[in-house]
């Protein structure tokens, strides 16, 4: 079970820098990336594993957020030729309950 | 959850392929971007599309005027800007009702920052308006003796960090209310308003990595703090401050407000010694250089130094790939130095060759290193050029000078 649960925070790990390199704003582009490396690093001793699941949800929840942020980087792109594909990305915003 | 259920909405509205991929931004420090904003905010039909120039963008080193958004502030407000845009005062729907949810739990998160109680939290639309809403009560309760202490928890313009708990004894024991603007203290020092015994707080939501337009007031409750208000209408806010709270606003003040909670230590550690260095090598590699304000209770993010023999404005314009100030941003227009920097007793002369940098979450060590090689090249041009520090090369001393004859 230990074995598993190291890969899958590893592969969170990955995930997360991957994600965060595609930042195209150079602050927090590197803000993501340092932030990720140092709060991994500085958790990797931790044995309880509520406490694992805990900050394993929190690391979920922030790429989910990462994934999210740059998603708009279509926007800055020099061909605009997705601006068909972007509007009903962008209809799909506006979803009433 | 309701949030988590629309971005999963979304995301699965989402086309399954996004078409080619596009092109990575240019890596490095100065980011290539593309510059289409300046040309218009509603693109025209009839106008050919503009070709997407990469321009360079100069460094941001000028956080004390304003701060980017934390995207995880960004990601907290879209929500609200999109789907969920209902008036928080609208009781008799789903719409009002999530709104006001949001607006809850947004007041939960900016009181918890100062601990304070969440009821004792107004939004206002930023610290000036809290400021002004806090001074305008001592217009009420006229004493014979001072009846509002107001201070800076720290200065914008210098890093001082003024000793709010003495100050909060002192205020309580003589029965005067304390009124702070903490504006460029929360989130970055750590605020208790009962320990300090602040009775009135001024927050900005912009200079802590929240939205630009909102910020909110603390007012005590326990022993009750009377504040008049300034806008009247329909009595929002517990009749403080009428208007509509702008919900997106507020979860972004909320969301920064958390975030920095739990920022507040790694923040403060890295901006220490990102600052350090800073100083350190600019002292190291040139003469003359002051820095203002007391060294030992300063909030490290905030670096206010002098160079003497160099003009101030004239080391901004040289400095034109990093975005600097010399001075407050609300006072940059005018061209007399600053007045704090006049109120420490600083010379004239030092006054008007005082630059502000500024160091915040986002600041990288590479930007740093950039910016004081860039000020030590360009201070050593300015001054080879400059003829009071020739004189003083030949060991005069300037102060013995009559500059003027007759």
């Amino acid at each position: 079970m230990a074995a598993s649960s190291r890969a899958r925070v590893l592969d969170l790990y990955r995930a997360m820098l991957r994600e965060s390199k595609q930042f195209s704003a150079y602050n927090y582009r590197t803000y993501a990336i340092r932030k990720i490396r140092d709060a991994f690093r500085e958790n990797k001793n931790v044995k309880d594993p509520v406490e694992i699941q805990t900050l394993v949800n929190k690391a979920k929840r922030n790429l989910e957020i990462i994934h999210r942020q740059n998603w708009p980087k279509f926007w800055f792109h020099k061909n605009l030729v997705h601006i068909r594909k972007l509007s009903s990305i962008v209809a799909s915003f506006f979803i009433l309950d | 959850m309701l949030l988590r259920t629309a971005w999963r909405r979304v995301a699965a509205a989402l086309p399954a392929a996004p078409g080619p991929r596009p092109e990575a931004p240019t890596r490095g420090l100065r980011l290539r971007v593309a510059d289409h904003a300046p040309q218009s905010a509603v693109p025209s039909d009839t106008a050919i599309a503009p070709e997407m120039e990469s321009v360079l963008r100069p460094l941001y080193m000028d956080v004390q005027a304003t701060t980017p958004l934390d995207p995880r502030v960004l990601d907290a407000m879209l929500p609200y800007l999109v789907n969920y845009y209902g008036n928080p005062h609208s009781r008799t729907h789903a719409y009002g009702w999530e709104s006001e949810a949001a607006m809850e739990r947004a007041r939960q998160q900016v009181a918890s920052l100062i601990g304070a109680d969440p009821r004792e939290i107004i939004f206002t639309s930023g610290a000036t308006e809290s400021n002004n809403i806090a001074i305008k009560e001592l217009e009420d309760a006229i004493q014979p003796d001072t009846s509002l202490v107001s201070i800076m928890s720290v200065n914008n313009e210098i890093g001082v960090k003024q000793p709010i708990s003495e100050i909060g004894q002192i205020c309580s024991s003589r029965k005067v209310y304390f009124h702070t603007d903490a504006a460029q203290a929360v989130g970055k020092i750590p605020l208790d308003v009962n320990d300090m015994k602040i009775d009135l707080m001024s927050i900005s939501g912009h200079k802590i990595y929240g939205p630009k337009g909102v910020g909110a007031i603390y007012i005590r409750r326990r022993p009750r703090v009377r504040v008049e208000a300034l806008q009247s209408g329909g009595g929002q806010e517990r009749g403080m401050r009428s208007g509509t709270v702008p919900t997106p606003l507020v979860v972004g003040l909320g969301a920064a407000c958390e975030v920095a909670q739990q920022e507040m230590e790694y923040d403060h550690k890295r901006i220490s010694k990102l600052a350090e260095r800073l100083i350190q090598k600019i002292m190291k590699s040139l003469p003359d250089v002051v820095m203002n304000g007391d060294p030992v209770h300063h909030y490290p993010g905030c670096i206010n130094l002098s160079f003497a023999y160099v003009e101030g404005e004239s080391l901004l314009m040289a400095l034109k790939d990093v975005a600097l100030s010399s001075g407050s941003a609300c006072t940059s227009a005018s061209l007399e130095p600053s007045y704090v920097l006049r109120a420490i007793g600083t010379d004239e002369d030092l006054a008007h060759s005082s630059i502000r940098f500024g160091i915040g979450r986002f600041t990288t060590e590479e930007e740093v290193d950039y910016t004081v090689e860039k000020c030590i090249y360009h201070v050593k041009r300015l001054r080879e050029m400059s003829p009071l520090w020739e004189m003083v090369q030949d060991g005069i001393d300037l102060k013995s000078i009559k500059w003027s004859q007759h």
